[in-house]
């Protein structure tokens, strides 16, 4: 047998022992015998020495040719073993994801805070600060130095609650250290108070924060409830300011398709005063049964700040000018999600706070 | 306020699209919340009630036959019971379309037939009469169509919001003055007088006691008066206007208020000793009886009138008495037209509960300067109405208090123009002003005009008040819209930041926000399980229920995972962060509000709890330490912890007291974390600051050790004595494993915590890693009698 018969015969010896196998384990158990010395292909190499130099040359590559054909047939078998067990594997850990069982708890903002937090950052992105206060207020705070006296007839517009401290129950932080009640905050306005104390002007703040009333609670009335109020105090401000300033906030708030009107009112704390009314979000203008028609709904209250309330908070009103204005939070809540009862906000139950 | 376009049309020229109008007056801030436009009612015709008899089968309906034309009666159903034969009745007969859109057909009710309806002012839009049908005046044409027989097709109802600073606007004069205004049309209250007979001399006397009570009191003689009824016009006026028409002087009365703002009180003169009245203040205690036949106990600060005895025979501005009340058989009248002090009138209005069109009217302030146009007005009303006329005796007699002075204010067009945000001229400013009757003239200073105030606008004193009457009249809506902007940027505060990220590491944590009501029952706060001797309470409030501010979150959040218990929602986790309430020991300080952060997790022991207090620690860059500490208020007595950061107490960590879980009937063991939100977010923005230490780029080593330590010891104390043991090169430690078995000894436990050393500078040596090791074992076997497990 030539040598070149005996490489062809080691080569078709070393394939047929790869189509015997079936998988990589026994892949691997015939590799000794395809690569390697003790391999029979391996074993040729020795021929080498045998033959003529100058056959030398041919022998070698015809033992390289064979070994490359092993090779490759080796990889070849391996490949098709792989990809089956790869199958088998993947197969096997097939999984029906509409079997999960759990999702991970995704907790929920109270639909106020989010309402807040929203209004607060419009204000922000138009420059202003975010000012806080006490909620059990003197009535020097809540009423006295917002131009409402204690026979004013207005304060009948507010149903006060008031706190009983005992002997405390008046304490003496009224104008000339005259005692004043002590109440719950009926509106956010005594911030604004504080705020134009403790800061000169320009003062450009919003004052958001619970408010109470002794009311009943109905779908439309809670005892306690959320505003957020704007104070602007600077040289030359007028009341188109305020128009200008609240139209800005209305299209950042409730888009562009809704912009806002001011409608003369009366309030102590405010001169000129105004009624604010925004496009009725629900028929954007075209009239409905909530705008009654109008095609506007009224949002809140606002004017340029009284001259008495400035005097009171120690601001000269030749010098400065202000406005301010201040809505129902819990009501934009309401609106944004067509809740019908505000009762609903506070009963705590998971089921409504988790939809929000 | 509602106003009729016809009646605002006998002062000015009013004309256009009556919802333009609305928007007009809208616009003048008088808020229009109805326009109605009184259209012919087809169908609806005058009939007259032939006969009544009862249904033979329905007890609450009667049968009814009506006339028409003269024709055969026509049988009707009717559900009233107010009407008798021979009265005339609006009748909507079939086919007719009612304002509220229901189409009267023919039908049986109970098996009788009903051939139309007869209708209530309610029915037809003429008013708020619901109670019966509308009996009509005799004087109408049978059968014919009932608007026009009325006089009222195509005239216009609107129902406005007037604010309390425009006693001037609760007139129909007062709206036709501001809206001839808007519409640039002339606006003119009509001369009308009657002309004296004879003197008064000695038929009346009207003295003022207190100048302030009552600043002016107008009154006159009217003698020849039968009272009897008004005239349809006037009578479908004063229904529109929402006025009940009760007879010929007290609807004159009525109409002259609602035309004029001016309310005016009569009494039979016959019963008035010498004709004489007084005014004066109540003694505390004193008594009358008023028209409507109750008594009345009065108090000091309410005004009276007094006849010459001084006896009280009304309270000023607000009822008149029964003593001198006008009836069937008054001849002569004295008639008042009075102004009075506003408050005073609030305060008895309002306690009295006798609030009313007249006392609306006077708790505003009304006009001082019309009385005798008013007095005037009614003498005329009364002539007219008065078959055979009437007698008006002697002059006016006219009583002044303390009258108001008549206001002139400089008014600065400057001022305005930058206060309105548009530049007005002196010239348009005076023509705004003076078709609402202010007065205007230049003065030296070329800026300034004096402005004169009309006495019908009491609200009305400075500079900035005159200001908003130009902007109203120039319209709030044509002035322009500019931005101010800060000269600072807008932002968040660091607090207010923070408390954001701390509600966000709660919902990340997978909590809902819960809203609890912040007032308690008084019994709340030790069903909570908690201990405070002096709780803030309410003065007034609504309910016991909700008569004490909370002193905790607690009550709030654990009513809240009992409230979703009692609906199966267990396994509620809930937070809630705002303020708390405590009296302050300072007697002269507001109550302590402090703000809190509260959690509530349901169906979870005491880690959950300390788990999210990680949580917060590892985002707020803190180190709350823990204190096992038994019977924490609230707390389970053996289950809870005081949070501290460094040497400052600002919370508490654990479970619920079993018997607390009891009290509001939860079934699971709850996790509960209250920590001062106030001081945790302070020393937050401390830590903020803190700086960042450089990733070593060495290898590091793990090391980790179990010890068996008694019970008593708190893992947390072991952990401090590994820390400060380990030194600098200590990058992490964690406790891993907590292990109890009988094996251990008794009241012990084993604590195995895992600790990575790595070096900044270099790679630490196995004999360095082992010193430190070393260092370990003996610091927490020699501080805390433990032992290194093997
Ligand atoms: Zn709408």
């Amino acid at each position: 047998m030539s040598v070149y018969e005996q490489i062809a015969e080691a080569q078709a010896a070393a394939i047929s022992e790869i189509e015997k196998t079936s998988d990589l384990e026994s892949l691997k158990a015939v590799e000794p015998m395809l690569f390697g010395k003790k391999s029979t292909l391996g074993g040729l190499k020795r021929l080498m020495a045998e033959v003529d130099a100058e056959e030398r040359a041919t022998v070698g590559q015809a033992l390289n040719q064979a070994q490359e054909a092993v090779r490759e047939a080796h990889a070849s078998a391996r490949d098709t073993f792989e990809s089956a067990s790869r199958r088998v594997q993947l197969e096997a850990e097939r999984l029906d994801l509409t079997e999960s069982l759990q999702a991970p708890a995704r907790g929920h903002l109270h639909l106020v805070t989010q309402t807040m937090e929203r209004l607060e950052d419009v204000f922000v992105g138009m420059g202003f600060t975010v000012s806080e206060g006490p909620q059990a207020e003197t009535d020097w705070y809540n009423f006295e130095a917002l131009n409402l006296p204690a026979a004013h007839p207005a304060r009948s517009m507010f149903d006060t609650l008031y706190l009983d401290l005992g002997e405390r129950t008046e304490i003496g932080d009224g104008e000339g250290g005259e005692a004043t009640n002590i109440l719950l905050r009926t509106h956010t306005s005594p911030v604004q108070v504080r705020v134009m104390e403790s800061a000169a002007p320009p003062i450009y703040t919003v004052c958001p924060g619970r408010v109470f009333r002794r009311d009943t609670a109905d779908a439309s009335h809670m005892p306690v409830f959320h505003q957020i109020e704007g104070l602007v105090v600077d040289r030359g401000i007028s009341l188109s300011d305020l128009a200008g300033t609240l139209n800005e906030f209305t299209a950042a708030y409730f888009g562009g398709a809704i912009s806002s009107r001011l409608r003369p009112s009366y309030f102590p704390f405010t001169e000129p005063s105004a009624e604010f009314d925004i496009t009725c979000v629900i028929c954007e203008g075209a009239g409905c049964q909530t705008c009654q028609r109008t095609g506007w709904i009224e949002l809140g209250g606002c004017g340029m700040v009284h001259p008495n309330v400035l005097a009171n908070c120690g601001v000269d009103s030749e010098e400065w000018t202000g406005f301010a204005f201040g809505f129902g939070i819990d009501r934009l809540a309401l609106m944004r999600y067509g809740i019908k009862d505000l009762r609903d906000m506070y009963t705590n139950d998971v089921r409504f706070l988790k939809q929000f | 306020m509602k106003v009729l376009l016809s009646w605002l049309r006998e002062f000015a020229p009013i004309e256009g699209d009556p919802h333009e109008l609305a928007d007009h007056m809208s616009d003048l801030g008088m808020a229009v919340e109805a326009t109605q436009i009184l259209n012919s009612l087809d169908g609806v015709v005058v009939a007259r009630v032939a006969d009544l008899r009862p249904h033979p089968k329905a007890d609450r309906i009667q049968l009814v036959d009506v006339e028409i034309d003269n024709g055969e009666p026509m049988q009707v159903c009717c559900g009233a019971f107010n009407m008798s034969v021979g009265d005339l009745i609006p009748f909507a007969t079939i086919g007719t379309v009612m304002p509220d859109g229901m189409e009267i057909a023919q039908r049986k009710m109970r098996g009788e037939m009903s051939n139309g309806m007869c209708c209530s002012a309610a029915e037809l839009g003429l008013g708020a009469d619901h109670d019966g049908i509308m009996i009509l005046p005799d004087n109408l044409e049978t059968g014919a169509p009932l608007m026009q027989e009325l006089g009222l097709v195509g005239d216009v109802l609107w129902d406005l919001e007037i604010n309390p600073n425009r006693p001037d606007a609760m007139s129909i004069a007062g709206v036709a003055r501001d809206l001839a205004a808007r519409l640039n049309v002339p606006f003119q209250i009509p001369e009308r007088s009657v002309t004296p007979t004879g003197s008064d001399q000695g038929l009346a006397s009207i003295e003022i006691a207190d100048g302030d009570l009552c600043p002016r009191f107008t009154g006159r003689v009217l003698t020849g008066v039968s009272v009897g009824e008004s005239p349809l016009w006037m009578q479908m006026r004063l229904t529109l206007l929402g006025m009940r028409p009760i007879n010929s002087v007290v609807d004159v009365s009525n109409y002259v208020m609602l035309e004029l703002g001016t309310p005016n009180h009569t009494y039979d003169l016959s019963l008035l000793p010498n004709g004489h009245i007084g005014v004066r203040r109540a003694t505390a205690g004193e008594k009358i009886t008023t028209l409507d036949d109750q008594e009345r106990t009065l108090q000091s600060n309410d005004g009276v009138i007094v006849n010459e005895a001084d006896e009280p025979i009304g309270i000023a501005g607000v009822m008149g008495g029964a003593s001198t009340e006008i009836s069937d058989s008054t001849n002569s009248v004295l008639l008042e037209l009075a102004c009075w002090e506003p408050e005073s009138i609030a305060r008895t209005s309002q306690r009295l509960g006798l609030r009313s069109e007249a006392s609306a009217r006077f708790e505003r302030g009304t006009d001082w300067q019309i009385s005798v146009t008013a007095v005037e007005r009614f003498c005329d009303l009364l002539n007219e109405i008065t078959p055979g006329g009437i007698e008006v005796v002697g002059e006016v007699l006219d009583v002044a208090g303390t009258t108001r002075d008549t206001i002139s204010v400089p008014v600065r067009t400057s001022r305005v123009s930058m206060l309105l945000g548009r530049e007005f001229s002196s010239e348009e400013i005076r023509d705004l002003l003076t078709p609402i009757g202010f007065g205007v003239e230049p003065t030296d200073d070329g800026d300034a005009q004096l402005v004169t105030i009309p006495s019908f606008r009491p609200d009305t004193e400075t500079e900035t008040d005159v200001a908003e009457e130009i902007a109203r009249h120039y319209g709030y809506g044509r002035l322009g819209t500019t931005v101010p902007r800060s000269p600072d940027a807008g932002r968040l505060s660091p607090e207010q930041k923070l408390r954001r990220v701390i509600r966000q590491i709660m919902t990340g944590a997978g909590l809902i926000e819960a809203m609890p009501n912040p007032f308690l029952a008084p019994g709340d706060i030790n069903r909570a399980g908690l201990v405070v001797e002096e709780p803030v309470r309410l003065l007034n409030p609504l309910a016991v229920e909700e008569s004490v501010l909370r002193p905790s979150l607690l009550p709030g959040l654990l009513a809240a995972v009992s409230y979703n218990y009692s609906h199966r929602n267990t396994g509620v986790e809930l937070f809630e962060t705002g303020a708390v309430f405590e009296v302050s020991d300072d007697s002269s300080a507001l109550p302590v509000e402090s703000e809190h952060l509260g959690a509530l997790i349901s169906d979870a022991d005491a880690f959950a709890a300390t788990s999210l207090l990680k949580a917060l620690g590892s985002a707020l860059k803190l180190k709350f330490d823990l204190t096992n500490t038994d019977g924490l208020p609230g707390l389970h007595p053996t289950r809870g912890a005081r949070i501290n950061l460094g040497d400052t107490e600002v919370g508490s960590v654990g479970e619920i007291d079993p018997a607390v879980l009891r009290n509001y009937e939860i079934e699971d063991r709850c996790a509960w974390l209250s920590i001062r939100l106030d001081l945790v977010i302070e020393a937050a923005i401390s830590a903020q600051g803190t700086p960042y230490q450089p990733v070593s780029t060495f290898p590091s080593s793990d090391v980790d050790l179990a010890f068996v330590v008694a019970e008593e010891v708190q893992a947390s104390a072991i952990e401090t004595t590994l820390r400060d043991a380990a030194g600098e090169e200590l990058q992490s430690l964690r406790l891993f494993d907590v292990f109890r078995s009988e094996q251990l000894d008794e009241g012990a436990r084993s604590l195995a915590f895992s600790l990575r050393l790595q070096a900044n500078d270099k790679t630490m040596t196995d004999e360095e890693v082992g010193t430190v090791r070393q260092r370990c074992i003996e610091a927490v076997e020699s501080t805390h009698q433990a032992t290194l497990r093997a």
